[in-house]
């Protein structure tokens, strides 16, 4: 293999010191400024996850105090929820690629997205603040009445703090949607964009839509706690189950814009990973839509045991069903993908199978949920904790790891070692599983989330699942390692180290400040690999 | 550490009919998911790429298989909605005849109120085999009662009755939880409920209860409010005769029809200008803040218990 070295002028050569990165416009830059920053807050509420096992290992909880226990439990899903899992993927690698994908320079409003990143790490510092000085204890949902009259904890700044960040959530969304509208390369139709870019583009879509509601109803509950408006709590008049309302019509959604832009990478690993086209498209692209929309028709099935009444529960269970459908149709076309594929073993193919595996788990189970008599027996229970953790962490943070992976040489311009890689993949599965698998059964057994102690009967598998939780800590460690070793030591990787289409790969690596010495024409379909066309500019 | 279940034990009507479709869903899942895991490896093996350029067939998809797979997973999840809803309807009706208790959650306890007096806190013992329903509210935040052996859970919401029911079929002492997150003490809020044969359960009832019957207790608050000055077994009073009354269907001064229910007697006490019955003026003052929950809960058996003695009844419909 001749020596590649790296290009002589990149984005990362483009000006060094403090200034160049904290007041560039260049999305690639502000791309890593968010990688740094959901890194932190990723290995920040992934401590609290490990305290959390340890704490349970035991049934009394003798590790901390109740008060503590509750306070882990709720910065966990803050710092997991609102500052990794919600901007990762769309912040990082949508920062990254949405440009570089459809061939545009940057992004439409290229200091708006400065400012996102600024207004996030604005929310991050109030919620650090409120744990620093305290915690919070309210569950991440802050179910009224207990946030709003009972809990007497730090709900006011953490909430702030959400409130805050949403608007980073809405900027970037905002953003995407424009530049996608009217940034794409001559030639770069709708259909032969990539699906990365239709995941991306229907996440936005919710974001700029349901963030607004998250928004008012913080403020709600701010005014509710601060000047005793009666909006929620029935001692003043109000209605508690309103606020449940309000907060799942835009966290239902939210669980789409955390898990679309991972169906979208997946969709970019698959095809990269088989050289050949995803099955059906144009399926998988509206299906991407019809998530989006049917998203937001769902929220009362997080409400089946709150006092719904039997009709209403009964159209959002059907709603729920339907809703798995186009789910259902990508992991079918993923795999359909496959066949008679070029397939590689690669490290981001290896995420791509772990994510099918896992999320089709995790798409399953929610037929559970969905079918209301089962429900009622394990909502509130750690079947509710394993589900959702197989789609947020078996499916969003796989597909995230993959997509960094995937993308590393192109972000860095250098190889990472590929065996650790493999290995470390191979741990973050065993780990995954062997941490929340037990959990259906602890759920269907009875155990209620949010429990210090739980009954002795239940240790055997609390054990097997903070076991898991440490083998998960580490598999999450190794890449840390290995891919900061390669920014100075690994190899250069070239313009194309997979061999993928994509105009990604068409320019240098990492790219130039521009991404394109020129502004590519594009006539061809995504993921045109057979025959091989040669568009390198 | 003894023995570690894996799966709960079943001692409820609604458990095995739960539990049915739980194993459906499970042959669903177990199915599907080792179809793709099996696809995946059986491909990943097959189709592994064995030259460094090699590339995949240009397969752009199929129609015919889009629809297959959108449609034939679309009918097993209607019927997994049907299924779910069925059972799901069983456990949201309770049946007509039921042995009531009175349950009141708090920051961090369960109090259980049975009709003839007994009070009790964490521990709630019931009859085999016969329906009992908890009608159930909180004093302070969201609660949620939780018998995993018989598969029923509710929130228990202030400000709402909200019920419960369920038909125990094995005698013994199973689990009771709190599942909503409701602040510190949460896992601690926890009891159990005990299903005793029918006689050991008589023997219980006539064991505790000094204090009477719960329409008794009702009743005695009832005088001390002052609140029959107004309301008369006569229709000479400025409210209206509440003897007979509950059940019923009256008509608001806004024309509103409304049932007579837990919740209407409730908020007549709490806040009695929001619905006032036709034909009466909204004088009755406010009582928000001098009844406690269960004080509320005594009056609205106490309310039932009026019941017109003349007016023949059928036998079945004694409670």
């Amino acid at each position: 293999m001749p020596t590649v070295l790296l290009p002589p002028r990149h984005y990362l050569n483009n000006g060094y010191g403090i200034r160049s990165w904290l007041l560039t416009r260049d999305h690639k830059r502000i791309a890593l400024l968010y990688l740094a920053a959901v890194t932190f807050f990723f290995f920040v509420g992934g401590a609290f996850a490990v305290w959390i096992r340890l704490d349970l290992a035991t049934p009394a909880g003798d590790l901390v105090s109740d008060e503590t226990y509750n306070k882990l439990f709720t910065m966990h899903g803050v710092m997991m929820v609102f500052f990794f899992l919600i901007p990762a993927i769309p912040s990082v690698l949508g920062n990254f690629l949405v440009p570089i994908m459809i061939g545009a320079k940057d992004l439409a409003f290229p200091k708006l997205n400065l400012a996102s990143w600024y207004i996030y790490m604005l929310g991050g510092a109030f919620t650090l603040y409120a744990l620093v000085s305290g915690g919070v204890d309210t569950g991440w949902t802050f179910y009224t009445p207990f946030s709003t009259a009972s809990s007497t904890t730090n709900v006011i700044p953490t909430a702030l703090g959400i409130f805050i960040t949403g608007f980073s959530s809405i900027l970037t969304g905002l953003n995407f949607i424009v530049t996608i509208h009217r940034m794409r390369a001559p030639g770069m139709t709708w259909f032969r964009l990539p699906l990365f870019i239709w995941s991306t583009y229907a996440t936005s879509l919710i974001n700029v839509l349901g963030t607004p509601v998250i928004a008012i109803t913080i403020l709600l509950v701010a005014a509710e706690r601060l000047f005793q408006f009666g909006f929620f709590n029935p001692a003043l008049g109000g209605d508690p189950v309103l606020f449940q309302h309000l907060f799942w019509f835009y966290s239902h959604p939210a669980v789409y814009i955390m898990v679309l832009p991972a169906m979208g990478v997946v969709s970019e690993l698959v095809a990269a990973g088989c050289r050949k086209p995803v099955f059906g498209y144009s399926f998988v692209a509206f299906a991407s839509l019809a998530i989006a929309v049917l998203g937001f028709l769902v929220w009362g099935h997080h409400m089946f045991v709150a006092g719904e009444s039997v009709y209403s529960a009964l159209i959002f269970s059907i709603l729920s069903f339907m809703v798995a459908i186009p789910s259902a149709v990508k992991v079918f076309n993923w795999t359909a993908t496959m066949y008679r594929g070029a397939v590689s073993w690669e490290t981001p193919m290896l995420y791509a199978y772990g994510f099918i595996g896992l999320f089709t788990i995790g798409g399953l189970t929610g037929l559970f949920l969905a079918a209301i008599a089962v429900d009622v027996h394990v909502t509130d229970t750690y079947f509710i904790v394993a589900h959702f953790h197989y789609i947020m962490v078996g499916g969003t943070i796989m597909a995230y790891l993959g997509g960094v992976h995937y993308w590393w040489p192109k972000i860095s311009g250098r190889l990472y070692n590929e065996g650790l890689a493999k290995l470390s993949a191979g741990i973050i599965f065993i780990g995954f599983n062997l941490t929340f698998f037990p959990q259906f059964v602890l759920g269907y057994l009875g155990m209620p989330r949010r429990y210090h102690a739980y009954p002795e009967e239940f240790q055997v598998l609390n054990v097997l699942s903070s076991a898991g939780a440490s083998i998960l800590g580490v598999g999450y460690l190794i890449p840390m390692v290995y891919l900061m070793w390669s920014l100075r030591y690994g190899r250069a990787a070239g313009s194309n180290p997979w061999g993928a289409v994509g105009l990604e790969w068409t320019t240098t690596s990492p790219p130039p400040t521009e991404n394109f010495s020129q502004t590519p024409v594009v006539t061809w379909n995504a993921y045109e690999y057979s025959p091989k066309v040669d568009h390198v500019a | 550490m003894g023995t570690t279940p894996l799966f709960p034990v079943s001692a409820s009507t609604m458990a095995p009919r739960v539990d049915a479709l739980y194993f459906f869903l499970i042959g669903v899942t177990v199915f599907f998911s080792l179809l793709i895991a099996g696809l995946i490896v059986y491909y990943a093996v097959k189709y592994h790429r064995r030259s460094t350029d090699a590339v995949g067939e240009r397969i752009h998809g199929s129609l015919w298989l889009e629809v297959t797979w959108s449609v034939v997973p679309f009918l097993i999840t209607m019927v997994i909605f049907v299924w779910g809803a069925s059972v799901y309807f069983a456990i949201a009706s309770p049946p007509a005849e039921t042995l009531n208790i009175y349950v009141v959650g708090k920051q961090w306890m369960w109090k259980f109120q049975h009709l003839d007096g007994q009070r009790e806190i964490n521990e709630l013992h019931v009859p085999v085999g016969r329906n009992v329903k908890l009608i159930t509210t909180s004093e302070d935040v969201i609660h949620d009662l939780f018998v995993p052996a018989f598969r029923v859970k509710a929130d228990v919401i202030p400000g709402r009755y909200v019920n419960i029911w369920f038909n125990a079929t094995k005698p013994g002492r199973y689990h009771l939880f709190c599942a909503e997150y409701c602040g510190t003490r949460h896992s601690g809020m926890i009891g159990e409920v005990v299903v005793m044969e029918e006689t050991e359960y008589q023997d219980w009832l006539s064991g505790g209860g000094q204090e009477g019957s719960l329409a008794a207790a009702g009743e005695k608050l009832f005088a001390d409010l002052a609140c029959n000055t107004c309301h008369r077994p006569d229709s000479a009073g400025r409210g209206p005769v509440l003897t007979g009354l509950f059940g019923q269907t009256v008509t608001t001064q806004a024309g509103e029809m409304v049932v007579v229910d837990e919740a209407y007697v409730r908020e007549s006490i709490l806040n009695p200008s929001a619905k006032v019955t036709a034909g009466y003026q909204p004088i009755m003052p406010t009582f928000q803040g001098l009844v406690s929950e269960e004080g509320l809960l005594e009056l609205i058996e106490y309310v039932k218990s009026l019941q017109a003695q003349p007016q023949a009844q059928p036998l079945s419909d004694a409670r």
